[in-house]
């Protein structure tokens, strides 16, 4: 299982940065949110992977996984999704502003 | 009073000013003497304790391990200069009332002067280095503000600029002079470092402290090669000039010296750096004074002079030197104080105050006159006013004075110096207020009102009681300061008049009958003086200010090209070096963990993954194709997180995935729907490269992390164990986030809301202006579904409100013992209220919203600071939650926790902020379709919501008075100004123009 989730999450991370590195702000945009993913699940799994004993309080259970890194990633995710909704507005702004969505400033402009 | 009190007085008042001069410029003067008379009040309280040689002290630990603590004390020194800083500062409330004109934002000034006043007493009466540096800066910005007071003129502007460079560079460099006295003392305490004068005198860091702690003394007491920026200054009203820069500030630097000087003079580098220093800034400024014409620039420069001369006394670093200077500190802040207000007084009644311009004001401004006269006649040093005592002892002290074994310089230089002095002072008066009356000025000059000339009027009174009466009016004040900076057990002897026939006595002579040779031979003198080349300070200054320009320029364009990929892609080079460094060096222990067993399921999830995530490189082109693979990633992501034990995640993500697709949906509507190859296949390659470094970077990263237990015992235990017990919750996560870190959830609610209003205030800045236009000529490049609202999902969307806020309430009221809870509650409703906005379109919806998202998200950062802060009633700090257990008849026995009323906060949080950010670009989208209805319609559709129209008239157009419009936004609508036919056409033009065809 921690081969899958480490797996993964470098698959997400790769491209992710190839995503981010691209010219045009929604590649880029795109790009972010699958960082966000790779970040949150690698917060998320510096709490190792457990399997079946929720943090949820139980009479009987001893042994729950571990809480924090949940709490964290918790309001990471929903931050996230602010952060990429200023970026989205931002890309779009951009783009009616200066009818393109290249996001940097050298190079010839085109789109015109 | 305490000392703390003091110096806070003056801090506690100045926001009353800019208020109360809304009611009128009498009270805001008044309310600025009030605060800075009971200042002064709580300071002569102290008086006795002081004279008899006590000192008065509070202390308050702010941070003991940094060494910085807030410990005041007033001791002979600190009283002198707070009773000259608040007293003159009440003369110059007085003076500045009536000098400033009704145009100018007297407010503002008042709460600027406070705030200054404040930071100068700050400084004198700080037992603290570190705090007194606080201080420090704290006069630096607040003169700033006040040079820069008319900032209509460009000059006032730049000597601002040039003011807080100079002197902000010197305060910089004192801090490190500060850091390492202290260093040596072993404390940061003035009153501790000044018991090591032994310690500091043979630290090898003796001598860097100096030149450090001199660079920030001599910058704001503008000692050469500093003195250029007072001149610039001198922009500011002359209120401001007679105080910060006659009588106080300038004088922080020889508060400085003479606070150090215990323990910093007595050496020969002492002596050949300050008094050098202060000797030759002394001769040249006076020299330079005699030719300027503007009165303000030749007080300016004689303020220079004298400062020179009291750093002159202190270099000497004797205590005949140390009275002298204390004794000119006071002489100099009231006769120059006295003549730059009677400068200002000509100023402001003749509209010049140009010494070739004005002539024979002595008929017409009688009092002005008489006060700047007997101002003038000590400045030159002339028997029985204040100013020849002080400039006898300095005379005297520099007869006795050799230079490396030569003993005439300094005597020479002193006595030229005095003779400058002279000069300048009578050609001030003979200029100004002599000669016949000048004809041409540009207004009809007359004695200002009594307000005016009382600050002046007083000050020269104490000139005349000074200079006649020294030992009964200043004596006991003069050993007393005196006393302080020589460090204790020191005498006076009396202050006299008449000494009999000494040397300074007949260099005096010299210096007087030398001024009036000088005045009488003025006109050639200035002839030689204008061809004679100078280096002109300004010019050098701007020259490295720009080299200094350019050379940050040159660095930051070199560095940011405005490539975003690149600085993206060094961001990432910079990481995985970083990582393989450590990863190269460092050392890994052996796994100790037992890998968890795979099932199928987890198999076929991570081919779901890496399939669209692989498919996201290599087909995101298709932008829209690309959406779905992302909503794919969101899924698998979710289902991960139900089957590793965290069901609040799974719910979280998966409803952040349905808002995000809403969002990009949105945002994908105007942007292009391909993204066209634009990079070289080496770049491709390379990004590719860099890519694959860096995702095995991450996956080793986490594999190692993952196969191994922690290093230490987490956190997570005492969470576990606690949860019940202390909050109540059996779902631990919940319980993190609403109690436990509960402070961190705060902050996240506070930035997730202002993250909206960004998002709310780009969007009115895009539907303003040309952007809006661009928007109303946008025509959508995909066809449109033929049914807008197709009538089964609108429907179904209406039905499932309520059932889905109904599932909203319950996951919010079960969050704290099950899976659910705020966040998750606020992302469902928000959901649901998304769906009706998609079925039933924006103004349906939008005219059926009773409440401002704004109002939603300032009632969550409200509730849950309020819960927050209800925890001070059970003197609990701040967010401390608690929780009983209620039996109501008729229910199950239930719980009711604080915390609940925190999670509400969040979930309006949430809710306000996912459907701002949401509805800024439905707005958006909104304003293109106007384009496409055109006419009333599309007018109805640009004015949103009345209130807007009433902000852009223009931009939206005015309702048509037939036109449908919500009941509830009558009043508003019809109260709208009319647009007139003027603007109803350009806008029509514009929409042509744009690309409407109907």
């Amino acid at each position: 299982m921690e081969l899958l989730v480490a797996s993964a999450i470098g698959v997400l991370t790769a491209a992710g940065i190839y995503m981010i590195l691209r010219l045009r702000s929604f590649p880029v945009v795109v790009g972010m949110s699958l960082l966000s993913y790779a970040v949150n699940v690698f917060l998320f799994a510096t709490g190792r992977l457990v399997i079946n004993q929720p943090p949820i309080l139980r009479d009987g259970v001893t042994s729950y996984t571990d809480p924090i890194p949940q709490a964290l990633v918790l309001t990471a995710i929903v931050i996230s999704f602010g952060m990429t909704a200023v970026v989205v507005m931002l890309a779009l702004g951009a783009f009616i502003e200066a009818s393109n969505d290249r996001i940097d400033l050298d190079g010839e402009e085109d789109g015109q | 009073m305490s000392p703390a009190l003091i110096a806070a007085l003056p801090f506690l008042g100045a926001a009353l000013p800019s208020i109360l001069i809304r009611t009128g410029r009498n009270n805001a003067a008044a309310v600025a003497a009030l605060f800075t008379g009971l200042a002064l009040l709580g300071l002569l309280l102290n008086l006795p304790t002081v004279l008899a040689g006590g000192v008065v002290e509070t202390k308050i630990d702010w941070l003991p391990w940094l060494g910085l603590n807030v410990n005041f004390w007033i001791d002979g020194l600190g009283m002198l200069f707070a009773t000259l800083i608040l007293g003159i500062g009440l003369l110059i409330i007085l003076y500045a009332r009536y000098y400033l004109s009704n145009r100018d934002p007297v407010g503002q000034f008042y709460t600027y002067l406070l705030l200054f006043q404040g930071a100068m007493v700050g400084i004198v009466l700080s037992d603290n280095i570190l705090l007194l540096l606080i201080f420090w800066e704290l006069t630096s910005l607040s003169s700033f503000l006040l040079i820069g007071y008319w900032k209509h003129l460009p000059e006032g502007r730049q000597g601002a600029r040039m003011a807080l460079t100079v002197t902000g560079m010197g305060g910089l460099s004192m801090i490190a002079g500060m850091l390492i006295l202290g260093h040596i003392a072993g404390s940061y305490d003035i009153s501790e470092i000044l018991k090591h004068k032994d310690a500091i005198q043979a630290s090898p860091y003796y001598i860097p402290a100096l030149l450090l702690i001199l660079g920030g003394a001599f910058t704001k007491s503008a000692q050469f090669p500093f003195h250029f920026w007072l001149p610039h200054a001198m922009a500011a009203p002359t209120p401001v000039s007679a105080y910060l820069h006659s009588a106080t500030m300038v004088k922080a630097g020889l508060f400085l010296m003479a606070r150090m000087w215990p323990v910093l003079s007595g050496t020969p580098e002492w002596f050949y750096i300050v008094a050098s220093v202060g000797l030759f800034t002394m001769f040249i400024a006076a020299l330079i004074a005699i030719f300027k014409h503007d009165m303000k620039a030749l007080l300016a420069f004689s303020t220079v002079s004298h400062l020179g001369l009291i750093t002159f006394m202190l270099g000497l670093g004797t205590e005949a030197g140390a009275l002298a200077a204390v004794f000119h500190i006071i002489n100099h802040a009231t006769f120059k104080a006295a003549l730059f207000m009677s400068a200002g007084i000509v100023d402001h009644e003749t509209g010049t105050r140009d010494l070739t311009r004005i002539s024979g004001l002595r008929k017409l401004m009688p009092i002005t006159f008489t006060i700047a006269t007997i101002a003038a006649l000590s400045m030159a040093g002339i028997p029985f006013f204040n100013g020849f005592l002080s400039k006898e002892m300095m005379l005297e002290a520099a007869a006795h004075t050799s230079w490396l074994n030569n003993d005439w310089l300094i005597p020479a230089m002193a006595t030229l110096a005095a003779l400058f002095s002279a000069t300048y002072a009578f050609r001030f008066i003979t200029h100004a207020f002599f000669g016949p009356v000048s004809e041409d000025l540009p207004k009809k000059p007359h004695d200002p009102n009594f307000g005016m000339w009382l600050s002046p009027g007083f000050l020269v009174v104490l000139v005349l009681a000074i200079g006649l009466f020294p030992m009964a009016v200043a004596g006991p004040y003069v050993q007393m300061a005196t006393n302080a900076v020589v460090g204790g057990g020191y005498h006076m002897h009396p202050l006299k008049i008449w000494h009999g026939v000494t040397p300074a006595l007949i260099m005096s002579a010299i210096a007087v009958i030398g001024g009036i040779i000088f005045l009488g031979a003025h006109a050639p003198l200035q002839k030689i003086w204008d061809k004679t080349p100078r280096p002109e300070a300004k010019a050098i200054f701007d020259w490295i200010i720009d080299k200094a320009q350019a050379l940050a320029a040159f660095i930051t364009q070199g560095l940011h090209t405005g490539s975003m990929a690149r600085y993206l892609m060094l961001f990432t080079v910079a990481s995985v070096a970083a990582g393989l460094y450590a990863f190269s060096t460092g050392t890994i222990g052996a796994p100790t963990r037992e890998l968890t067993p795979v099932n199928g399921a987890a198999i076929a999830a991570w081919i779901l993954l890496l399939t669209a995530a692989l498919s996201i490189v290599a087909f995101h082109h298709n932008r829209i194709l690309a959406l779905v693979m992302i909503g794919i990633v969101g899924l698998i992501v979710s289902i991960s997180f139900i089957f590793l034990s965290a069901p609040d995640l799974a719910l979280t993500q998966i409803s952040v995935e349905v808002v995000t697709a809403v969002l990009m949906l949105l945002a994908l509507n105007f942007l292009p729907k391909v993204t066209k190859t634009e990079s070289s296949r080496m770049k491709l390659g390379f990004d590719a490269g860099l890519a694959i470094v860096a995702g095995v970077a991450v996956t080793g990263l986490i594999y190692a992390l993952m196969t191994r237990d922690f290093a230490f015992p987490t956190m997570s235990g005492y969470m576990l164990d606690n949860s019940y017990n202390l909050a109540g919750g059996d779902n631990v996560v919940n319980v993190i986030l609403v109690d436990f870190r509960g402070y961190d959830t705060y902050g996240e609610v506070t930035v997730l809301g202002i993250a909206a209003l960004v998002i709310f205030a780009l969007t009115e800045a895009l539907l303003q202006g040309a952007s809006s236009r661009k928007l109303i000529a946008w025509r959508p490049d995909v066809a449109r579904g033929g049914d807008k609202h197709p009538l089964m999902l609108l429907i179904v969307t209406r039905v499932m409100m309520p059932i889905a806020l109904v599932v909203g309430l319950y996951i919010f009221l079960r969050g704290h013992n099950q899976p659910g809870g705020g966040f998750i509650a606020g992302l469902v409703v928000a959901i649901a209220l998304v769906t009706q906005y998609m079925a039933s379109g924006f103004a349906w919806t939008q005219a059926r919203q009773k409440v401002y998202y704004h109002v939603l998200i300032a009632a969550g950062v409200l509730v849950a600071g309020i819960t927050g802060a209800g925890a001070f009633f059970n003197d609990m700090p701040f967010l401390t939650s608690d929780f009983g257990y209620v039996k109501l008849p008729g229910l199950e026995k239930f719980e009711l926790a604080t915390a609940a009323g925190f999670d509400l906060g969040v979930f309006l949080g949430v809710v306000g902020s996912v459907m701002l950010a949401l509805g800024g670009l439905s707005r958006l989208a909104r304003r293109a379709a106007m384009g496409e209805q055109g006419g009333e319609d599309g007018a109805h559709i640009a004015a949103e919501k009345p209130e807007a129209r009433v902000l852009a008239p223009l931009a939206a157009g005015p309702y048509p008075p037939e036109a449908k419009v919500p009941r509830r936004w009558w009043k508003t609508a019809r109260a709208a100004p009319e647009a007139t036919q003027a603007e109803r056409d350009t806008i029509h033009e514009n929409k042509k123009t744009n690309g409407g065809d109907h």
